[in-house]
């Protein structure tokens, strides 16, 4: 997430003497922000508003495109009455559930095996087909298989999304190796590093910046290989409720849960930026708006 | 009596061991087309220890690679090369190395990346902060410990990649232009404190540069290499001007003027020759 810092905001105080540059800038800047918000309320309200209208009060249209009252209601008796599946916070709890644990242990395990095969020549040159062959199968079809072994339980799920997650994090994590300045390795090793302290104090840090980057992309994953995993059989969370809705032809309940699962990825995505934030905190400040990049969802 | 004073002076001279020596070094590099490249040809060369020894040569004639030989960082195709009568096979250990390009690591602040050189080699958490902190403020960078290297100007920068090769003391202290980055003064500031930091521990130094000034201004010995490919020695001349030196002073006198017309007079034979060698190759190219 940039901050933008308002230039000469520390230190500088010109204030007294001139009515200064600085606070005409600063003016600017701020009605520059509301115009921004404003034009971005303006158009919330054309997308929604238009679609409220042109569904209008047509019972198909509202069947199968839902409308945005139909989605607020839909939110509301969820919230109060609780789902069809029970209350709505369990189901969220079991998405997030399965999406958390998966996340967490397949970026762990896409990082160490990324800097391993990075590091480590030989596994690189024996491991690198597999890897690739496995890479290219539609991985989200395994979830029938894991739901036929593992059964309806969470566990199907959790592996379906360490599978998704795994990849994207262990290309990023291994071309981060290969991209470590060699420079930086000479260095450390002359001052007297052994090769686990370089791979501790200079290549993981300096990697870190493509396995960040890929952490976002795969919070995404890890929500879509959730909800396909309850999708493909389950009993409970999100991927269920998006499923009954679609069986009841509610398109409102279908929409009301894609909601919910926007919320939870912006909540992740803050908490992922946060960590970038923390463990990046050496870099020069960076240039550009756009916090994160497509969350695949 | 007499054969044992005979061997008694063996034993003495197998003690002064030339810091490094290196004797018909050649190194090949092999290309990405496939094709081997002879960045160096038979070179030798010899520094004592406690010697201040600056490399002149035009660009790639192979002043980055013999350092990198030096260090056990690259091992050469044929000859030999020894520190302190040790032919080098893994890193050489006792040596310290400032490379041409910034080395110092951007996600450790000052007195982390200071403190590396100690910590790597076993020393406590608390000692080698100490230490580094001392370091630092020999460098002049006393209350910059926190920083991260980004919030350094480049000078300052440097200043960090001296004091963390010199925290280990080495007896080899290796630099590969380390200064060309600087501005004038900042460069006169650096190199007088660098000569300042040398009389303390006495290192044998070898200093590559491009600037044949600070080469003589600095060096006990200037080494001129030929253009590549195949750089080998060219001419080594003794600097005999008195120490203590003021780098900014030093250049007025007529000794110095002296050997700089005399050295200068080999080194532009060899910046002719790399200049044309490069000018072919655009032309072909073109
Ligand atoms: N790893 C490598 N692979 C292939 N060629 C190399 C490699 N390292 C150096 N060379 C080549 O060897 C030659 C000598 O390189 P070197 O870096 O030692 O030059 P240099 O004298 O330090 O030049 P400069 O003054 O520009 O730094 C160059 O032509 C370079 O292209
Ligand atoms: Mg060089």
């Amino acid at each position: 997430m940039a901050t933008i810092e308002a230039p000469g905001a520390a230190g500088t105080n010109a204030a007294d003497s001139a009515p200064s540059n600085e606070r005409i800038y600063k003016d600017r800047l701020r009605k520059h922000k509301i115009t921004v918000h404003l034009t971005q309320a303006a158009v919330l309200i054309v997308i929604f508003g238009g679609w409220q209208l042109l569904v209008g009060t047509d019972s198909t249209r509202i069947i199968l495109f839902g409308a945005p009252s139909g989605i607020i209601s839909q939110l509301v008796t969820w919230f109060r009455d609780g789902t069809a599946l029970g209350p709505l916070w369990v189901q969220i709890v079991v998405t997030l559930e399965e999406a958390l644990i998966g996340f967490f242990i397949g970026s762990a395990l896409g990082i160490v095996s990324g800097i391993a095969l990075g590091r480590i020549r030989f596994l690189a040159e024996v491991l690198g087909p597999f890897i690739k062959v496995l890479n290219s199968i539609p991985r989200i079809v395994l979830g029938s298989l894991f739901v036929l072994i593992l059964g309806l339980g969470i566990e199907s799920k959790i592996l379906l999304v360490i599978v998704l997650v795994f990849f994207g994090v262990f290309f990023n994590a291994f071309q981060g190796v290969r991209e470590v300045d060699r420079n930086f390795i000479a260095n450390a090793t002359i001052l007297g590093a052994s090769r686990w302290e370089v791979t501790r104090q200079v290549v993981l840090p300096s990697a870190f910046t493509w396995i960040i980057a890929s952490l976002h992309v795969s919070f995404g994953f890890a929500l879509i290989g959730a909800i396909v995993g309850e999708f493909i059989g389950g009993s409970q969370g999100l991927g269920q409720l998006i499923k009954n809705a679609q069986g009841t032809f509610n398109a409102n309940g279908v929409w009301a849960a894609m909601v919910i699962m926007a919320i939870v990825a912006l909540l992740a995505e803050f908490f992922i930026g946060k960590l970038e934030h923390r463990l990046l905190r050496w870099r020069p400040p960076q240039l550009g708006s756009l916090d994160s990049q497509a969350s695949g969802l | 009596m007499s054969d044992n004073s005979a061997r008694l002076f063996e034993t003495r001279l197998a003690d002064v061991d030339p810091a490094i020596e290196l004797r018909g070094v050649t190194k090949r590099f092999t290309t990405p087309d496939g094709s081997a490249y002879t960045a160096i040809k038979e070179m030798d060369l010899r520094v004592e220890p406690g010697e201040f020894t600056a490399i002149v040569g035009p660009t790639g004639c192979g002043k980055s690679t013999s350092l990198t030989l030096i260090s056990g960082l690259e091992r050469p195709t044929a000859g030999t090369v020894e520190v302190h009568g040790q032919v080098v096979k893994n890193i050489t250990p006792g040596v310290g190395f400032m490379f041409q390009t910034d080395a110092i690591l951007p996600w450790k602040t000052v007195l982390d990346n200071v403190a590396m050189g100690p910590r790597f080699r076993g020393t406590a958490r608390r000692p080698a902060e100490a230490k580094a902190k001392d370091w630092i403020r020999r460098v002049g960078l006393a209350g910059f410990e926190d920083r991260f290297p980004h919030q350094l100007s480049g000078g300052m920068r440097k200043r960090v990649a001296l004091a963390q090769s010199l925290i280990n003391e080495p007896a080899i202290l290796l630099m590969d232009e380390p200064f060309s980055a600087l501005d004038v003064q900042t460069r006169a500031i650096m190199s007088n404190e660098l000569l300042h930091l040398w009389d303390e521990t006495r290192p044998a130094v070898v200093f590559v540069t491009h600037d044949l000034e600070e080469a003589i201004a600095l060096a006990d010995k200037v080494v001129v290499m030929t253009a590549g490919p195949g750089g080998t020695v060219k001419a080594t001349f003794q600097i005999d001007l008195p120490r203590p030196r003021v780098v900014q002073e030093i250049r007025f006198q007529q000794r110095f003027v002296d050997l700089y017309q005399q050295i200068w007079e080999a080194l532009r034979e060899e910046v002719d020759i790399a200049y044309s060698q490069t000018t072919v190759a655009a032309e072909k190219v073109a």
